[in-house]
Order: C-alpha cells, then sequence, then structure tokens
C-alpha cells in the first residue's frame, strides 16, 4: 500500500485550489488537505507544503465555473468557509465528482459529497443571514457605526456586499473577535483591519470611546424591544431557537 | 430629542401595535444607487425576536393610540381606560433612521388610532413616508396601514412612498363585524384595498410602457384576521382568505390568535388561552393553498369544517385520500409528490434533481431529509421494502401518532390518558 499523502495549506481559499491543482498535476490519490495550522504529523504518510500560487488557483477555478451553475459555486465557496474540519476533502470529491461528469444538467443529491456541500452551504449561508441580522452598530467618537461579532463560520467576506450596498453613507466596521479581524468600509471601498485592543475576553467597545447620546438610543431600542413582546404568548424554546444564547452578548436588547 | 419623552411614547405605542402579527419585509425591492441610505434586496431579515418568538424586523409603532372607534377586540378602543400618547412626525422619522442606522430593523410599520377621521389620519402616515424617502434619501421597507374609509388621492399617494400597505379585515364574516365593531363597516375595510390593487395593476400595466412609471406598493398588501374572537369556524376563515388573495391579489393574509385584552361579554373571556395551535394549522393551510397547489375545497368543506388540531392539514388531507397512494417517488410528477405528507418543497427539489441520475431509496431519502415518520406510508421507492397499505385511515392515523413526538403534544395528552 502506498503512503497517504497529506498536503498542507495557508489557510487561504487561493491555497486550497492551489491543493486541488497538486492533485491533478501529480495525480495523487486519496490526499488529505490540511490547513498549517491544524496540521499534525502522522506516521506513514507523506507530508507536502503547498504553496499558494493565483494562477493554479485560478486554473482549477475556471475549470469549476465551466461545469457548474453560479449557485453551485457559491455553495462550493460557502462550504469552504465552513472552516469544518475535513471540508477540503469533501470538497476535494465534490470537484473529482463535477470534473469526471460528462454533463451538467441536474445536481445529483443522492451522491454523499454533493448533499453534504449544499447541506454546509446552507448552514453557512444562514449563518451569514444571522450577521446580517444580529450586528449591533455603536457609533463612536469619530463617527464610524462599530459592531463586534462572533459568527459560527467565517462569514464576514459574504456580508460585505450587503452592508456596502446598505450603508452607503456611514462609516461602518464589523469586527471578528474569534478570527481576529474586521472589515472597514471607508465610504469608498472596503478594508481588511485587526484592532489589537479586542480580544476573546475583550469584545465590548469601551464606552468612552462612544458618543454620549449613544446609549440614550440603545436604551430606546431595549424599551421597543420589551413592549413589543405579548406576554400571554411566552414561548422561551422557540425564543431560544431563533436567538441561540451564543449570540446573546452581542445584542444590545439581551445584555441591558 | 428628549429621550425621556420619548422612550415613554415608544413603550406606549410599541405596546399598543405589537397585536398586528405582521411583520414582514420581504417582497419589495428598492435599491440604493445614490449613496443614500438603505437598501431592500426582496429578502426580509428579522433582526430580534421577542420572547413570544415572533420575529423582530420592523419599528412597528402607532403614531398615536387616540382613537374614535370602539371595536370590541381592541385594546386602543375609545372606551378602555388605558394612557394615551402621540408622536410627532419629526420623532417618527429620528427614530427610524438612528434605529436603521445602527442596524436594528429593516425600515418602519407605521399605523395609527383614527384621531378626527379616516382623512386626517391617512395624512400624517403618509407624510412620515414622504420625508423619510424624499428628506432623508432612506430607501428601507415602509409598512403603512390603510385606514378604513381614506379617499382615493391619499392611498395613490402612500403607495409612492410605501412598500406595503395593508387594512386588517380584522373579523372575518360581516356578521361578527357587524357585532364587535358596531361603527365601523365591511365596504370601508374593501375601498382602500380595492383602489390598491387597481393601482398596482395599474402601475404594471403602464410600466410595460414606460419604463420610468413611479413604482407603486412594490411589496403589494396583506391584511390580517384575528381568529377565535367570533366563533367562525376554519373554513370561513380560510374560504374568506381565499377570497382576498383571489379578488384584492393579497400577498399575504395573516391569522392571529385572539389575545383577550378585555372583559366584554361578546368576546372570550380574560385569560382564556391564546389559540395558538389553531393558528398554525391556519398558517399550515395557507401555506398548502399558496405554494402545494391545494385547493381550499379539498382541505376544507361541508363535511370537514374544521382542520384536525393533532395532524398537520396535509397529513389529515392524505389519510382522507389514501385511494391516491403509494406514490412512486421516482415516476410522479412535481404536483403529486408535493402532496406526500412528510415532504415539503425543499425536498421535491431535491427529489426531482436527484433521481435524474439514479433510482432512489429510502437511504437516499432519509439523505436528503423528508420527514420519514410519516412519509414512509404514502411512498414507493427503488426497494422491495413498502408498507402495504392494510390499516384504516382511523388507525394509520393512531399509528403515526404513536411514532411520532410533536412539540404540541401537551394539549393532547389529556385526552390520551382516558383511554390508557
Amino acid at each position: 500500500m502506498n503512503p497517504q499523502t497529506i498536503l498542507i495549506y495557508d489557510g487561504s481559499f487561493d491555497g486550497f485550489l492551489s491543493c486541488v491543482f497538486f492533485v491533478y498535476h501529480h495525480k495523487i490519490t486519496n490526499p488529505i488537505i490540511r490547513k498549517e495550522s491544524e496540521a499534525n504529523n502522522q506516521l506513514f504518510t507523506i507530508t507536502e507544503d503547498i504553496i499558494t500560487d493565483k494562477n493554479n488557483a485560478l486554473r482549477v477555478w475556471k475549470g469549476l465555473l465551466l461545469k457548474t451553475s453560479r449557485h453551485q459555486q457559491q455553495d462550493f465557496f460557502k462550504a469552504f468557509l465552513s472552516e469544518i474540519k475535513g471540508v477540503e476533502n469533501t470538497l476535494l470529491s465534490y470537484i473529482q465528482n463535477i470534473f469526471t461528469k460528462e454533463t451538467s444538467t441536474g445536481i445529483d443529491f443522492s451522491n454523499k459529497d454533493i448533499l453534504k456541500i449544499s447541506q454546509v452551504a446552507k448552514m453557512v449561508g444562514r449563518e451569514k443571514h444571522r450577521m446580517e441580522a444580529f450586528v449591533r452598530f455603536q457609533l463612536t467618537k469619530d463617527a464610524i457605526y462599530t459592531a463586534t461579532v462572533e459568527p459560527d463560520f467565517n462569514v464576514l467576506p459574504l456580508i460585505i456586499p450587503h452592508f456596502k450596498d446598505r450603508y452607503a453613507d456611514q462609516k461602518w466596521i464589523i469586527y471578528d473577535i474569534k478570527r481576529n479581524y474586521g472589515i472597514y468600509y471607508n465610504l469608498k471601498t472596503i478594508e481588511t483591519i485587526a484592532i489589537d485592543s479586542f480580544s476573546k475576553t475583550k469584545f465590548k467597545i469601551s464606552s468612552d470611546l462612544l458618543l454620549p447620546e449613544e446609549k440614550d438610543f440603545q436604551k430606546l431600542w431595549s424599551t421597543y424591544f420589551n413592549s413589543v413582546t405579548i406576554k400571554s404568548r411566552k414561548n422561551n424554546k422557540l425564543h431560544k431557537q431563533h436567538l441561540p444564547k451564543r449570540y446573546w452578548k452581542y445584542l444590545i436588547e439581551k445584555t441591558q | 430629542m428628549s429621550f425621556d419623552k420619548i422612550r415613554q411614547k415608544l413603550s406606549i405605542l410599541a405596546d399598543a401595535a405589537k397585536y398586528d402579527v405582521s411583520c414582514s419585509s420581504s417582497g419589495g425591492k428598492r435599491s440604493n444607487n445614490k449613496k443614500g441610505l438603505g437598501n431592500n434586496t426582496g429578502f426580509g431579515i428579522c433582526h430580534s425576536y421577542t420572547e413570544d418568538g415572533r420575529c423582530v424586523s420592523l419599528l412597528k409603532i402607532l403614531l398615536t393610540n387616540h382613537c374614535i372607534y370602539d371595536c370590541a377586540y381592541c385594546v386602543t378602543r375609545k372606551s378602555n381606560d388605558i394612557k394615551r400618547a402621540a408622536f410627532k412626525i419629526q420623532e417618527v422619522v429620528d427614530l427610524t433612521i438612528h434605529f436603521y442606522r445602527r442596524n436594528y430593523i429593516e425600515g418602519l410599520f407605521l399605523s395609527s388610532g383614527i384621531f378626527k377621521n379616516s382623512d386626517f389620519t391617512m395624512e400624517r402616515l403618509v407624510s412620515v413616508a414622504k420625508k423619510l424617502r424624499l428628506e432623508e434619501n432612506f430607501n428601507g421597507y415602509i409598512h403603512l396601514k390603510s385606514i378604513p374609509g381614506a379617499s382615493d388621492e391619499l392611498m395613490r399617494e402612500a403607495g409612492l412612498y410605501a412598500d406595503r400597505l395593508s387594512v386588517n379585515i380584522e373579523i372575518p364574516t360581516k356578521s361578527g363585524l357587524k357585532l364587535l365593531a358596531p361603527d365601523k363597516k365591511h365596504e370601508d375595510f374593501i375601498k382602500p384595498m380595492e383602489k390598491v390593487k387597481n393601482e398596482i395593476l395599474q402601475y404594471k400595466a403602464e410600466r410595460k410602457i414606460i419604463k420610468s412609471t413611479p413604482r407603486y406598493a412594490p411589496a403589494g398588501q396583506s391584511t390580517q384576521m384575528i381568529v377565535g374572537a367570533s366563533g367562525e369556524s376554519d373554513r370561513d376563515i380560510m374560504y374568506s382568505a381565499t377570497y382576498y388573495y383571489k379578488k384584492f391579489n393579497m400577498r399575504r393574509v395573516y391569522y392571529s390568535g385572539y389575545i383577550p385584552v378585555i372583559n366584554d361579554n361578546r368576546l372570550p373571556s380574560l385569560g382564556t388561552e391564546v389559540p395558538v395551535l389553531r393558528e398554525n394549522r391556519l398558517y399550515q393551510t395557507d401555506w398548502l393553498l399558496r405554494f402545494y397547489g391545494f385547493s381550499v375545497s379539498e382541505i376544507l368543506n361541508d363535511t370537514h369544517k374544521n382542520l384536525d388540531l393533532d395532524i398537520d392539514p396535509k397529513l389529515s388531507w392524505a389519510l382522507r385520500n389514501l385511494h391516491l397512494f403509494p406514490i412512486d417517488i421516482n415516476k410522479a410528477d412535481k404536483q403529486m409528490l408535493a402532496r406526500i405528507p412528510g415532504i415539503g418543497m425543499q425536498s421535491v427539489f431535491k427529489i426531482l434533481e436527484a433521481r435524474k441520475f439514479r433510482n432512489l431509496d429510502w437511504t437516499h431519502l432519509k439523505a436528503i431529509g423528508i420527514a420519514m415518520n410519516r412519509a414512509q406510508y404514502f411512498i414507493t421507492c427503488n426497494s422491495k421494502d413498502f408498507y402495504k397499505q392494510d390499516l384504516s385511515s382511523y388507525d394509520l392515523k393512531n399509528k403515526i401518532l404513536k411514532s411520532s413526538k410533536s412539540k404540541y403534544d401537551k394539549y393532547f395528552n389529556s385526552q390520551l390518558s382516558l383511554f390508557s
């Protein structure tokens, strides 16, 4: 039996596509694809460090574009952003499946990888939607609407178009505490930023950075939130199902 | 802005508006192409959820809870002794903008008690929407209440700024309305609905010729009915819902379980439980009519006046029509697949796609995610194992009920224990 090959990449989407390129180029069977951050040495394996190559990545992506619908491409990227351990291998067999197929009519939901990708993409899509809903901006003294979040999956790249279009006339920052990076809209473009003062334990925006009336608006919002509940229909299970507890610490109406 | 005063008003006027269940912010498209504030992609967003599990998507408030009417079912009826308040137009505009910029809401849902007369009230609602659109360059969602009896001119203007307009019919039958809202006339509700419908039709026709025709209420209109206040049957409710869908091209009809707010001998007494389960079954029926290709008479008719509470309406229909089953998953057309209990439209789509590649068996169907506890009795697939129809519909129903767990179990446990 040949030893199994482990491909290590930098965690970026291009890096992953470079791995796929490598697999095809060197005709590797049954590889394992891992991020550097989760690599561990195993016996009887060959480890290859894959260097991210934009051109190789693009070749794979172009191949995928020819064989899939826009919706499938989006699902593919979303599934990648899930960062679920081992998702790279599911994505690889997904690609192999698509590339060996002649025609591209219909989606084979009876194939387990294809079904899995569509289910994972759905989970990521749901998280994206939640972030569009649960981001709570606070206005700082330097006139930037700032929010901190902690999404289950790496969805900031997915929510940029939504926020950029909606809040086109105000500066804003959405900061992912878990992954320690944020996106900043400067009224023209989006920049990726890192802010040192945030950490897993310091996830709140310090109140001396906020405009004085910010707290008043937060109080108004909480007042509104509390007045719309119909007490005789109270249903905590449903409440938590829609608004899972892990998001509460970032929601003004659930912290005041 | 005096925050304390605003806060007081907000708590009174949000509290009074909460019985309106519509909270959708979908269906209207409005793009933000002038670098203004806000957009509307056609998909709604629930920004939060109340402790009763309802979506909070819009800033839903009354302009005022002063009202000249005395409808029995309404908290803000004039004879009710409650705190009254009124917002100024600019206050509503400011509140909406500040909340929207913080990503709390998708937009505004503005309703009002009727003060002075219909037109006076409607005019004020329209001017809030107008200010938001023209002065604040706001492209978020605006839902305005059409005040019964408002003039055609005002309804025309309302639709130019609002995404959605709605009149709540509240009481599904004319006789019920007469009993509970004696000073309101059925025609007053119909008039603004008719106007909005015609304007939308006209807009659609004109737009085909002149692309720049100003948009009119892109998210259409909706209405709401109270369930369980005036003794109507499920059939009455769904037939009248169907009437409003067909006659006025409603986007949505909402069903709101009656919440006793005042003691009145014409109504269920205070403390009566809200009929949430019945409400849920009505919504399921509504979905079957709008998305699953059922017609209302298949589900509710003279022999079947009320929906079963212990099983969903599709299962109930299937049990009454066992002769149509089992259905072959690999051959049946879309319409028939949609009629199988335990299979929703998402699964129908997945089945249709997947069976182009191979004949599906039980493992595939399970993985796709159909509700096997119900579906298994109504289908055949690529397998020799399938349910041989040997039980009567009564026994089959009990078998399904025994093998499944419902979140509504607590409503039925007491009944079951009678027999055990």
